[in-house]
């Protein structure tokens, strides 16, 4: 069961990402342009995006486990820390760099474009470059 | 500029529908919708259904999507080192910083963690720099 809703959940995300253009590196670049000719698009997904969750948080604290897993992980760290910030930072340098973050590139994977196939392999390959780093603890 | 609207329009569309997905993904699967940790999840040693489903559900659907009912114009950098560059950052970067877009970004923020809230601002931040300094002062890449 939760492989179906997992697979529903994903589906939705992807027509989301595809219908409001975040696919289109261009137009995420457009919004990140602040000193060019911004394009406020990525505001309105992000508010669209947020009001369901927001109302979604106050429920989903009163269900004990959620309908088809039998615990929720979600996380619990507070603190902030450096590591926060420096990987913040660099994602926000690389997403400046082509205009592409990680659900976009896997939503327009299936285009097949050579572009889009050199970034996300490079991105998993930052991935596994990370797992096998000291940062990871 | 006539056909901005539209877009501001679809982008609310768009992004009601993530956060709807998140939403359900929350509700059934009790996880957080966030892409690079799903991604990461799958690059672990602890592999979860609900992950595997949740990215196949994406990279497939979205596939077909585009393909038979919605137009996309997908315009991105050609510059090899850029991509090379710009993926190992935001592989890197996301796993270090333990998030981004829609994990920190949407669910995060929405849940007011301080923490999403402190890397949404960080991660918007550098990008706009980037953006700026790539754009303005180096020309296209």
């Amino acid at each position: 069961m939760r492989l179906i809703t997992g697979l529903i959940a994903g589906s939705l995300f992807g027509i989301g990402l595809t219908i409001s253009d975040m696919v289109n590196p261009k137009r995420v670049l457009g919004f990140l342009d602040i000193a060019g000719e911004w394009d406020p698009t990525l505001l309105f997904v992000m508010g669209g995006a947020m009001l369901p969750m927001f109302i979604s948080w106050f429920f989903v604290k009163k269900l004990k486990h959620p309908l088809c897993e039998t615990d929720f992980q979600i996380p619990s760290k507070q603190r902030i820390n450096v590591k926060l910030i420096m990987g913040s930072a660099l994602f926000g340098i690389g997403w400046g760099t082509i205009g592409i973050c990680p659900g976009p590139s896997l939503a327009s994977i299936g285009t097949g474009n050579v572009s889009l196939l050199i970034f996300v392999s490079s991105m998993i390959a930052g991935m596994l470059l990370f797992k096998v780093s000291p940062f990871k603890a | 500029m006539d056909n901005f609207p539209t877009e501001w329009l679809h982008g609310l569309i768009g992004g009601l529908l993530i956060g709807c997905a998140s939403a359900f993904y929350l509700f059934f699967n009790g996880r957080i919708a966030g892409v690079s940790g799903i991604l990461g999840n799958l690059l672990s040693n602890s592999k979860n259904l609900s992950s595997v489903s949740f990215l196949i559900g994406l990279i497939f659907t979205s596939t077909i999507f585009m393909r038979f009912f919605w137009e996309s114009e997908i315009i991105v950098s050609d510059s090899w080192i850029a991509l090379l560059l710009g993926g190992l950052l935001v592989g890197f970067g996301t796993r270090l910083g333990n998030g981004c877009t829609s994990g920190h970004g949407v669910c995060g923020i929405s849940r007011l963690s301080i923490r999403s809230i402190i890397a949404t601002c960080t991660f918007m931040f550098f990008a706009m720099l980037t953006v700026y300094i790539t754009h303005h002062h180096m020309g296209e890449f």
